[in-house]
């Protein structure tokens, strides 16, 4: 790694970069990163980031299995739900989806007198259940498809071999079926999460503040204009580089054997 | 259940296509918005057909140059360089003019959003196209430089024909997503369709109608889109053994 990079083209393009790094650092207005106001509000923005990108990975790949599973080998009252709910998630932007929840199904909660009364009232009011439920139904919809391939891509005889030795059906999803398909997938699974940490932006369209929300706040505050989107750019290109090692380590950890 | 009137039934004639009804607003706003992405996904073939070829056959810096681009591009949130190749673009479209001692100009919402989703699909186009460069048998190109063939004429008469039938999925994948992200410009406040439900449904407060109209209009662009793309693949296909199935 470090070899490839003392190639002298290269080392001129990092001096390049070293240079406008320095450039901007010096020209350009940071002060507002100084302010204790903004720092919080910064570390608070990057924490709510990663918080939603991992709850809602792991809501929407629990939510991606039986929906694979019921595409791949679902009787058709299953499959054509299934296969129609991910289509409509794929078929239309996750914005209009996001906001379809906020402010259509949220405004109409307040209406309701038993949900305003009950206890949940306090969390539906505000506006991160509507971000994490619609990032959540998203990765499901996007990731039962992936799904449904994985689970008809694995051999058959390994399923008939668990069978002839008399496996009970779910011993043999959760020892073979399921392994094996996750592991088919490990592959793709770390772009489908770059891909989710940049749809997180999205939610601050309905006022949860992410790092996103924030870099708008300071633009707004200070009429700073580019300085804190080159910061976002930063972040995001940071976190970005974060899941690409750790799904490089994952995948040395389980390597693929299958063709 | 007070609540369903809100819901439902009764917000429905404001769909009707003449005041006061806002279907004439959401039905221009979905023609801008394939207005861009058509642009858009037409730009990014053009950018990621250079880009392609030049990170297969460039000079080493323009290879370092090529992998930059699309390893940024595809790590920033769209949003992101919305905003930033937005606010750039303008300033220095102006500043530009101000030097030449020209005045101020204020750029269309539709020129802007395809040139910026124009660069965003071009990063990805480019490695579709690679890929699909790349799926072309090696000796076909060599068998047409082997007779003298010139680049450019090589280029169309032997790789672009060949690689058709492997990019089309991963294009028409692009232009979905093409589709899906002029949604995004509502946040710069062009108004495409899914700003222009906004607008219909905060003016009239049935969010939940309208917002369900849209996403049925995106929903039709995609599925009509998606059979127009099976029938051009099947083109490209033609000639070709199918597996066996």
């Amino acid at each position: 790694m470090l070899k490839e990079l003392m190639i002298p083209r290269r080392l001129v393009m990092i001096a390049i970069v070293l240079g406008l790094a320095i450039w901007s650092a010096y020209a350009l207005r940071w002060d507002w990163l100084g302010t204790p106001k903004y720092q919080a509000l910064i570390w608070t923005g990057i924490w709510n980031t990663f918080w939603i990108l991992i709850v809602t990975m792991v809501i929407g790949m629990a939510l991606a299995i039986p929906l694979g599973l019921a595409q791949a080998v679902g009787p058709w009252y299953l499959a054509a739900p299934a296969s129609i709910f991910c289509s409509i998630i794929r078929g239309t932007p996750l914005l209009l989806q996001l906001w379809l929840l906020y402010y259509g199904i949220g405004t109409f909660f307040p209406s309701i007198p038993w949900i305003r009364d009950s206890s949940l009232w306090p969390i539906l009011r505000q506006a991160w259940p509507y971000a994490v439920v619609a990032l959540s139904l998203s990765v499901a919809g996007y990731e039962g498809e992936v799904m449904r391939g994985a689970f008809k891509g694995v051999p058959h005889g390994q399923l008939e071999a668990a069978k002839a030795m008399g496996m009970p059906r779910f011993t043999m999803f959760r020892r073979i079926w399921l392994p094996q398909a996750l592991h088919r997938v490990l592959p793709t699974l770390g772009g489908e999460t770059v891909l989710q940490l940049k749809a997180t932006p999205l939610v601050a369209t309905i006022t949860v503040i992410d790092i996103y929300a924030v870099a708008g706040r300071v633009r707004q505050d200070t009429f700073i204009v580019y300085e804190p989107l080159l910061l976002l750019a930063v972040v995001y290109m940071a976190i970005t580089g974060l899941i690409v090692l750790l799904f490089r380590w994952f995948e040395s950890r389980f390597p693929s054997r299958v063709a | 259940m007070l609540g369903f009137e809100a819901f439902g039934a009764s917000t429905l004639p404001l769909l009707a296509y003449s005041p006061p009804g806002w279907g004439a607003t959401l039905l221009a706003g979905l023609w801008n918005s394939v207005q861009i992405a058509v642009g858009a996904f037409g730009l990014g073939i053009l950018i990621g057909m250079g880009g392609a070829f030049g990170k297969l056959y460039g000079g080493p810096v323009l290879k370092d140059l090529l992998a930059i681009y699309t390893t940024v591009v595809r790590a920033v949130p769209e949003l992101v360089l919305i905003l930033i190749l937005y606010f750039a673009v303008t300033d220095a479209v102006n500043q530009m003019l101000l030097s030449f001692g020209y005045s101020r100009i204020q750029i269309s919402g539709v020129a802007a959003g395809i040139a910026v989703l124009g660069v965003v699909q071009g990063a990805y186009a480019t490695e579709v196209l690679r890929g699909a460069i790349l799926s072309v048998p090696s000796g076909q190109i060599e068998a047409a430089r082997s007779m003298g063939m010139p680049p450019l004429l090589l280029a169309r008469r032997i790789t672009l024909p060949l690689m058709m039938a492997a990019a089309v999925p991963g294009l028409a994948n692009l232009w979905l997503v093409a589709t899906k992200d002029t949604a995004l410009l509502a946040v710069v406040g062009f108004a495409e369709l899914t700003q222009a439900t906004r607008q219909a449904a905060g003016t009239t407060k049935a969010f939940f109608t309208f917002f369900m109209a849209a996403g049925v209009l995106y929903l039709i662009l995609s599925l009509v889109s998606t059979l127009i793309f099976s029938r051009i693949e099947r083109w490209a296909r033609r000639g070709q053994r199918t597996m066996g199935r």
